[in-house]
């Protein structure tokens, strides 16, 4: 595959907001802060920026990035759809950009006060049209009522129990207690509480749920050629892939043959026929944890374990610091901060350079991956 | 009841469903080509690619494939009457046709009006038919 873009781009620079309920300043204002600081973390200056990424959910738009940091002319910009399923992809286009010759200096960012700024699905002007003529009327009114049809499902049909949802949560939460910019940093989670705690849309209770977040984080890809002069170790974007399965419905994927075909499976089709390794060489894993019990599912479609087996995959400490395969060791969506998964990937870079807080002794390699249960994007990245 | 209950915005592929319902039929879109059902509604079949369609009434008896119990926060009609369920229903005819709604008790009850404690993944279910505004009818289901 001489046209791949294995390993010919790098993340040299990941920068970040505070993460809280509630933040000052505009969300444009806060992703200009993390795209300034993602640069001087690389040591690039914002002039030589031509390259720009970000959700279609971002509000602030590609012009209004560049006239305030100052970028110079702009020649490649992108915006991915489905929510929380951008997150990777906007990576992924960038080094499509610049290993193509389309740009050099590639950002990627994402913005969002969703701590303090409302719920999207509370706004019922927007949500009415298609296809939400067909859920919301019976009271199917959000992202959590939707995903705990799913999981009462995958339970049913596999087994799996709120204990290993609890896994997650804990996982989570435990490598939260070692990052000092988590939101849940001082809050420690047991299994009693898990399983106290109130319902939101059962079998999914509080603490199945992300966190509510402002705060905005960006990152700075350049080629592998230029990131060997930067400040930063080069993490490589080793592969990357997009998955829209077959007759997915986003969200409601209640009307295909196979509900419970996550697209994972079919991002990861794309995402392992450009590497050089597979899953069993993957030392540490950053998976999109809007829901506990996207986790299994993303295990599963990425290829860890056995369909259905995601949910014991998580028995026994498998997922946290030490265990087999250590997932979110920032803390996640869950524990961290909810960015849409951005803060995903910054922590998979952290883990490339050995700058985690929860760092994976020998950690060469690590996926990241976006939203489940939408159409998505993961990427393999490597030291 | 239905004050402030969130009402379809109705569109093109969809409104012969909701005409079907204000009729006291559940119509689901059939490819008249090849024969195979397909939800949501929409303009291609993506089996055969034909562009014409049908609307047959089917019995209206399903299982419930999924459910969930809702709790606040939720918007203020739906909080009001929380925890209640949303059920996936599988459609006898096709498995794969599946429909969100909600168990109730009887037709006309309210959505909390079954006990969620009791509802079984498979059980079979019965169409009904609610109005909740002069053009909407929603269906529901009960227990045979
Ligand atoms: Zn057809």
């Amino acid at each position: 595959m001489t046209n791949s873009i294995k390993d010919r781009t790098a993340i040299v620079g990941i920068g970040q907001t505070p993460f809280a309920k509630n933040l000052d300043g505009s969300e444009k204002r806060l992703a200009c802060e993390a795209i300034v600081a993602a640069l001087d973390d690389a040591g690039i200056d914002a002039s030589e920026v031509d390259a720009l990424a970000s959700y279609t959910m971002e509000v602030t738009e590609e012009v209004e990035i560049a006239k305030n940091i100052g970028a110079g002319d702009v020649t490649y910009f992108s915006q991915i759809g489905y929510g929380g399923g951008a997150g990777c992809a906007t990576i992924g286009h960038l080094a499509m950009a610049v290993a193509t010759g389309q740009a050099e200096v590639g950002v990627a960012w994402r913005s969002r006060k969703r701590g303090s700024g409302g719920r999207p699905w509370a706004n019922t002007v927007a949500q009415l049209p298609t296809p939400a003529q067909w859920t919301r009327p019976w009271g199917l009114l959000r992202p959590s009522d939707e995903i705990a049809l799913l999981t009462r499902r995958y339970m049913h049909e596999y087994g799996a129990t709120r204990d290993h949802l609890a896994n997650v949560a804990l996982a989570c939460r435990a490598h939260a207690n070692r990052n000092p910019g988590a939101m849940m940093f001082e809050r420690t989670l047991t299994r009693d509480q898990y399983m106290s705690a109130r319902w939101i849309s059962e079998p999914l209770c509080l603490f199945d749920n992300c966190l509510e977040t402002d705060g905005a984080l960006a990152c700075v890809i350049v080629s592998a050629e230029r990131a060997r002069d930067c400040r930063q170790p080069p993490v490589y974007i080793h592969s990357f892939g997009q998955g829209l399965p077959s007759q997915h419905h986003t969200m409601v994927n209640y009307w295909s043959d196979d509900p419970l075909g996550a697209p994972a499976r079919a991002c990861a089709r794309r995402l392992w026929a450009g590497a050089d390794f597979g899953p069993a060489e993957v030392k540490v894993a950053q998976i999109y944890d809007a829901f506990t019990s996207l986790i299994p599912l993303s295990l599963e479609g990425y290829g860890f374990c056995e369909r259905g087996e995601g949910g014991p995959f998580t028995d026994d400490g498998a997922i946290e610091l030490g265990g087999r395969l250590p997932v979110n060791t920032s803390g996640g969506g869950l524990s961290e901060a909810y960015v849409h998964g951005f803060n995903l990937i910054n922590e998979g870079v952290r883990q490339m350079r050995g700058t985690s807080t929860a760092q994976v002794e020998g950690a060469d390699t690590c996926l990241v991956t976006a939203g489940e249960g939408v159409p998505t994007s993961a990427m393999l990245l490597r030291k | 009841m239905s004050d402030g209950i969130l009402l379809p915005v109705v569109d093109e592929d969809g409104a012969p469903f909701w005409e079907g319902t204000r009729l006291g039929e559940l119509r689901m879109q059939r490819c008249s080509e090849c024969a195979r059902f397909r939800f949501p509604p929409r303009p291609m079949c993506p089996w055969c690619r034909s562009t014409a369609s049908e609307w047959p009434a089917l019995s209206g008896r399903g299982i419930v494939w999924s459910f969930a119990v809702s709790h606040p926060p939720l918007l203020p009609a739906y909080a009001e009457l929380a925890p209640y369920n949303t059920v996936v229903v599988a459609l006898d005819e096709d498995p794969s046709l599946r429909l969100v709604g909600n168990l109730i008790a009887a037709a006309g009850a309210p959505i909390n009006s079954v006990d969620p404690a009791t509802i079984e993944i498979g059980e079979p279910i019965q169409v009904v038919f609610d109005r909740v505004s002069d053009d909407i009818v929603l269906p529901r289901w009960t227990r045979p």
